[in-house]
């Protein structure tokens, strides 16, 4: 336990994480669980139509995210991206209010169904359905940002099921050639809705894929925190050093069914349902930073409490947000309104 | 005034905003040391290094979707499609993506970029190489649809489209590439996206028409004045989206008659929506039929000459329709 205890001390250290950081990480974990969470009740109470989650996701996208830098770099999410926006500056708030699809929602005014998030003020591209397609413009703001010679670096997120598509070998191929300042994250947990991984990837491993696109391509277990938050540091560093892409493939576990339309059970055995809970990030960050004393009970607590203040306060506030007018559902189709 | 073939004004287009506005970036297929294909970017690379005319790799969907990256980025890039006829990968790109991104994103995201696209037949491309696939876009919502037929209009719609803050599809017919020169003005000639031009004024009917079928009308027009004494007024649209309505309507008011050309086949294909804003809009001034003349219902122009011949739409087709229409 205490060699455990020394190399977990060491270990977030070394990364250039102070005890404070490690314990907002935690934080932004709990926070983005407890908007979720919040999320389904309120889908199972008839206000929100519907859901798609990232439990499970947090510490991949907390550890990726907590490398970048705000207001400077760039990311193209999906829709599981709750943890991946928050980190990057969407509120608990504006996660919701797109839920709710409320007229002053900062994604998409109402426009588009939950879990489509986006934000003009946070560099956060605009998510879409048909996936993958974020991947390609994640690189064209690192081509961008190559051809000015600006110090940003954009990073995009997509499922296993997705590196399938034909858009992301055109996009993974071209970053490589040009050594593009991007970082592809692969949150990898296990299904495509219903279709195991193993009848989605030949080669069972999708960070193996990287090589022949002239990039490293590397596996971290997505529910370790720091492991991810190493790996994607590496990869900044690489990126603004004009050493290129990197493909990171973070073993996760998707903890709810698909979406609040899907019903995993039909599906996965309940054995295994019940055995994705050994890898939750949330509680195994917990341990580590419990053994390392950084976390208390009375600090656990103290943080429970505020996220709990927070989410009611946020989904108070997004519910009382008012409804698009229809009469807007015509309007910003042009910069300038012509047809 | 010089006198310019529309591939050259094309070129000097690009030039002239590549060297006005440093956010502007060329990329596609053998668009960089070979100047392209057709020789559209000719001298470019040269002139402004191989991050602005990039050449990309043989993916269409990364070449419309980095270039949509960028525009998200505040860049304004125009990316070149080989031919139209390769442009399907990044179909899902165009349509999901680029035409919607301003409008999903409540305003917060435009994307000001040009894709460049050589459409048409009648240079025995065959299936592959001469397709015209305007339709498809021009019904897809959030894109603009420009389709120039002189050499003037070539420039200054590019230069249009390049400054525009939304996304434009930009259609060269590629046999009127070479095919003719005309006067281009010289200095910063920008022309509005959205208005059509009355290419020959005329009493007697409205033949509309954009890009090659342009070329086409004017001879047929010709004709029709030297041997049956007919005014044939020939409306250029040069935008496809949005349509030059008022433009429209006020020629069917002078003439009564509508005849509506393009190579694209008839069924569903742009002229549908001609016809259809005229025959609703402009009906109490209509004296016959709002007429269509269009390429064949075949999937595609097919490659040996009389073949091709039979496919495409030529001066002589126009002036049997236009007599016919005339005739009413």
């Amino acid at each position: 336990m205490a060699t455990t205890k020394a190399a977990a001390t060491t270990r977030h250290r070394e990364l250039g994480l102070s005890d404070d950081e490690v314990l907002a990480m935690y934080r932004a974990m709990l926070l983005a669980r407890a908007v979720d969470e919040r999320m389904w009740l309120m889908q199972r109470a008839g206000k929100i139509a519907f859901i798609i989650s990232g439990q499970g996701h947090e510490g991949a996208q907390v550890g990726t995210s907590w490398a970048m830098r705000r207001g400077q770099d760039w990311m193209a999410p999906f829709y599981r991206s709750i943890a991946a926006t928050m980190t990057f500056g969407m509120s608990a708030e504006d996660i919701i209010t797109a839920h709710l699809a409320k007229g002053d929602d900062v994604s998409s005014g109402g426009r588009q169904m939950p879990g489509h998030y986006g934000g003009a003020p946070y560099n956060i591209v605009s998510v879409s359905s048909p996936v993958g397609t974020q991947v390609l413009h994640a690189v064209g703001i690192a081509m961008a940002a190559w051809v000015r010679g600006d110090d940003v670096v954009a990073i995009t997120f997509y499922g296993e099921g997705t590196s399938n598509q034909g858009e992301i070998h055109e996009a993974m191929n071209f970053a490589g050639v040009h050594k593009l300042p991007v970082i592809f994250v692969c949150e990898n947990n296990g299904y495509a809705i219903s279709v195991p991984l193993a009848k989605q990837v030949g080669g069972l491993s999708v960070a193996a894929r990287a090589v022949g696109y002239g990039m490293p391509g590397v596996t971290v277990d997505g529910s370790d925190v720091l492991a991810c938050f190493g790996a994607a540091r590496e990869a900044h560093a690489r990126a603004r050093a004009g050493e290129g892409p990197t493909l990171i493939e973070a073993k996760v576990v998707r903890l709810t069914s698909h979406s609040s339309d899907d019903d995993q059970r039909r599906y996965r055995d309940p054995s295994e349902v019940e055995g994705l809970k050994e890898h939750d990030p949330l509680p195994r960050f917990a341990d580590q930073l419990r053994q390392l004393g950084i976390l208390t009970d009375p600090i656990e607590e103290r943080l429970r409490a505020e996220v709990k203040a927070e989410v009611n306060e946020a989904s108070r506030r997004a519910e009382a947000r008012p409804d698009p007018e229809p009469e807007t559902a015509a309007g910003g189709v042009y910069a300038a309104e012509t047809r | 005034m010089a006198e310019l073939n529309i591939l050259e004004a094309i070129r000097q287009a690009m030039d002239e905003e590549l060297e006005r506005d440093e956010r502007v970036m060329v990329l596609g297929e053998d668009v960089g040391k070979k100047g392209g294909v057709f020789g559209a970017t000719e001298g470019l690379w040269a002139k402004y290094g191989d991050k602005r005319v990039l050449d990309t790799p043989l993916s269409e969907g990364l070449i419309a979707g980095a270039a949509a990256g960028a525009a998200l980025y505040g860049l304004r890039p125009v990316a070149e499609m080989q031919f139209a006829d390769f442009v399907y990968p990044a179909f899902n790109q165009i349509v999901s993506e680029i035409s919607r991104m301003r409008y999903r994103s409540n305003g917060a995201f435009g994307l000001p970029m040009v894709i460049r696209m050589p459409y048409g037949g009648g240079v025995h491309g065959a299936l592959y190489h001469s397709q015209s696939n305007e339709s498809y876009f021009t019904s897809t919502v959030g894109l603009k649809v420009v389709a120039p037929g002189t050499p003037a209009d070539a420039k200054g719609l590019l230069k249009a489209a390049i400054r525009d803050p939304d996304p434009v599809m930009f259609f060269e017919h590629k046999k009127t590439y070479r095919l003719f020169k005309a006067e281009v003005p010289d200095g910063d000639e920008v022309l509005p996206i959205g208005r059509a031009s009355i290419a020959r004024a005329g009493k007697d009917l409205s033949i509309f028409c954009y890009g090659y079928m342009r070329f086409c009308a004017l001879e047929a027009a010709e004709v029709l004045a030297r041997e049956d004494g007919l005014e044939a007024e020939v409306v250029d649209l040069r935008t496809l989206r949005p349509l030059d309505v008022a433009t429209v309507l006020g020629s069917v008011e002078r003439t009564g008659k509508a005849l509506v050309v393009h190579e694209a086949n008839q069924f569903g294909g742009y002229g549908a929506e001609v016809a259809a804003v005229i025959a609703q809009d402009g009906f109490e001034h209509l004296d016959g039929p709002v007429t269509r003349l269009a390429g064949p219902e075949v999937p595609a122009v097919p490659f040996h000459h009389a073949l091709e011949d039979w496919f495409m739409i030529n001066p002589s087709k126009i002036v049997d329709a236009a007599r016919a229409l005339a005739a009413y």
